[in-house]
């Protein structure tokens, strides 16, 4: 059974049609990577499957079940997880009360401190614990967020743009990462510009464009693949 | 035992300054002379002080909302009013005895309450946010404010209780505590100022270990950014919902407290010359932390008024320029700035020392 399954799913804004019948599948346990050209209506998807906009048609199954009425934080108690574009850490408290935050639903007390412990070490954020969050590099803020996102134990994680603004080697940093987690099990939508990125990691990739599924298949097919070559070019020359 | 003892452990955390025995050592310092005092002083002014005391709920009550959790409320007086009347209501149609009182200022309370979670939910679940919280809660209260005025008539009673219009209620029974023999009755003196100190220290402490815990660091989550929080899946609407009916649980029980002290109710205490002045008395000593509130508000009180003793009508002036002051030069809060210097002292000298 697949993990996640969109049904023709479309969501206008006003006149623009920015998701525009999009069926895709998620298999359990794949790292898929969602590309396409800027407005190709990447972020919105996200913010349908999250339940922060609701399509105006269409239905998403979540494991089997249909979650296309439910409330976000009803979405992520089934599994959801999601790092933001714009890293949305809690700026004004420390490092680690971020983490607490993000793991005191599940663990309490000794346990707590340990699970914080564990998480600071994974995303080597130990000696920025004390830190107030807004103080962290854009990177840090990034991995932080990716942190708080992976302490849900989700089944489905969502990566927009996890490596923005990173360095290459911090790009290929996060890439590990994400093969970590998919390697115990968890199943990895990003949305990602970086080719180097979706290379690294991507065993599918979709390519999206003005709100449709354009194109589909591994890594080599998609660069292989003429017509999306000219989608990105065209906007390139636009 | 180990669970009173993580309760214990929650009166210190990331969300309240102070800790450690030199801030605790303090504390114990200025509750032992607060409960001295009385037997120093005369009965005037120990009911003055408990004037004072009586406000220091309904700026917690700010405190909570607005400091911790990020949604301006400018209307905490609505829930002022509404228990200090409900308080008058009851008491006048039934009286004091058998302890009545006690109970009027619990169901008192606990309408102001009720009447804050029929607010809260249209207000939160209607995802009314930021200055239009501020907008919706200020017409609430101002609207009770007109509605109360208006009801001089002899029509407008409940009950015996005449809700007399623009002049307020009053001669209502003060606290009365049933004891065999006789009956304690707690005039607006030594009586009533230790069962308030009572309160307050109760609800301080209170406050401390709620916003310590995993509830609290929600708050701050939801005010830090509400998106992110609804993501760790949590219902950012209910939590705010709840710290909206905590609030009004203390606006109320100001209220009650008030009504109690003076004996009197009057609609001017939803207008809104009163919805401000909470508003300057939290933002000067510091919103977003509970000790800062509670120095700021007595301190402002304290010097509001000597001014209006001194300088009658540039006392309201005052306030405005020390709003203004306080948002140019220390935004967070003029205690609050003055506690983190003096923390960041006490560590350099330690650090010096060790």
């Amino acid at each position: 059974m697949s993990l996640l399954e969109l049904r023709e799913l479309n969501k206008h804004f006003g006149g623009l049609h920015v998701t525009n019948g999009v069926n895709l599948t998620l298999n359990p346990g794949e790292i898929h990577c969602l590309i396409g050209p800027n407005g190709a209506g990447k972020s919105t998807l996200f913010r349908l499957i999250l339940g922060e906009h609701h399509p105006g048609s269409g239905d998403i199954l979540f494991a089997g079940e249909n979650i296309t009425t439910l409330k976000s934080f009803a979405r992520i108690h089934r599994g959801l997880s999601v790092k933001f574009q714009v890293p949305g850490v809690f700026k004004g408290l420390s490092v680690r009360q971020n983490l607490e935050i993000a793991l005191q639903s599940r663990h309490r007390g000794v346990e707590l401190e340990a699970e914080i412990g564990r998480l600071l070490d994974f995303l080597g954020l130990e000696s920025e614990q004390a830190q107030t969050a807004g103080n962290l590099s854009h990177g840090q803020k990034q991995w932080l967020e990716i942190g708080m996102a992976i302490s849900l134990k989700p089944r489905l994680l969502l990566l927009d743009e996890p490596t923005a603004g990173m360095s290459p080697e911090e790009t290929h940093m996060t890439g590990e990462m994400v093969q970590r987690l998919n390697a115990d099990g968890m199943t990895v939508l990003a949305i990602e510009h970086d080719m180097a990125f979706v290379r690294q990691v991507a065993q599918r990739v979709t390519v999206l464009h003005l709100g449709q599924v354009f194109a589909q298949g591994s890594i080599d097919e998609i660069v292989a693949d003429e017509r999306v070559a000219a989608i990105y070019l065209g906007q390139a020359h636009a | 035992m180990t669970g009173l003892l993580a309760m214990f452990r929650r009166l210190e955390g990331p969300q309240t300054v102070g800790r450690g025995p030199a801030f605790w050592g303090l504390f114990a310092v200025v509750l032992a002379v607060a409960l001295a005092y009385p037997l120093f002083s005369d009965g005037y002014t120990v009911g003055n002080t408990v004037y004072f005391f009586v406000w220091v709920f309904i700026a917690l009550s700010l405190c909570l909302i607005w400091g911790y959790g990020g949604s301006l409320s400018f209307g905490q007086t609505a829930f002022f009013g509404i228990a200090g009347y409900g308080y008058g209501i009851l008491t006048i149609n039934f009286g004091s005895a058998y302890g009545f009182t006690l109970i009027a200022l619990v169901a008192a309370v606990a309408i102001a309450a009720l009447f804050a979670v029929l607010l809260g939910y249209f207000m939160f679940f209607g995802r009314i946010a930021g200055v239009f919280l501020g907008i919706v809660t200020l017409a609430v209260t101002l609207m009770l404010e007109r509605f109360m005025a208006q009801t001089a008539g002899p029509e407008w009673h409940i009950g015996v209780a005449r809700l007399n219009g623009f002049n307020g209620m009053s001669a209502m029974p003060p606290l009365t505590i049933p004891w065999p023999g006789e009956p304690i009755v707690l005039f607006a003196d030594v009586g009533l100022y230790y069962l308030v100190l009572g309160l307050l220290v109760f609800v301080y402490l209170a406050l401390r270990i709620l916003m310590n815990s995993s509830f609290g660091n929600v708050i701050v989550a939801i005010r830090e950014n509400p998106e992110r929080a609804e993501m760790l899946g949590y219902d950012v609407r209910k939590y705010q919902l709840i710290t909206f009916v905590i609030g009004a649980v203390l606006a109320g029980l100001s209220g009650v407290l008030y009504t109690v002290w003076g004996q009197y109710i009057t609609p001017s205490s939803m207008g809104m010359t009163a919805a401000a002045l909470p508003l300057i008395w939290v933002a000067v000593g510091g919103r977003s932390d509970l000790t800062s509130t509670v120095v700021g508000t007595l301190v402002v009180l304290a010097a509001f008024q000597a001014l209006t003793i001194y300088g009658s009508q540039y006392a309201l002036v005052f306030m405005g320029v020390l709003l203004v002051l306080t948002v140019l030069i220390a935004p967070n809060g003029l205690v609050l700035g003055v506690m983190n210097w003096l923390g960041r002292l006490a560590t350099r000298f330690t650090q010096r020392a060790g």
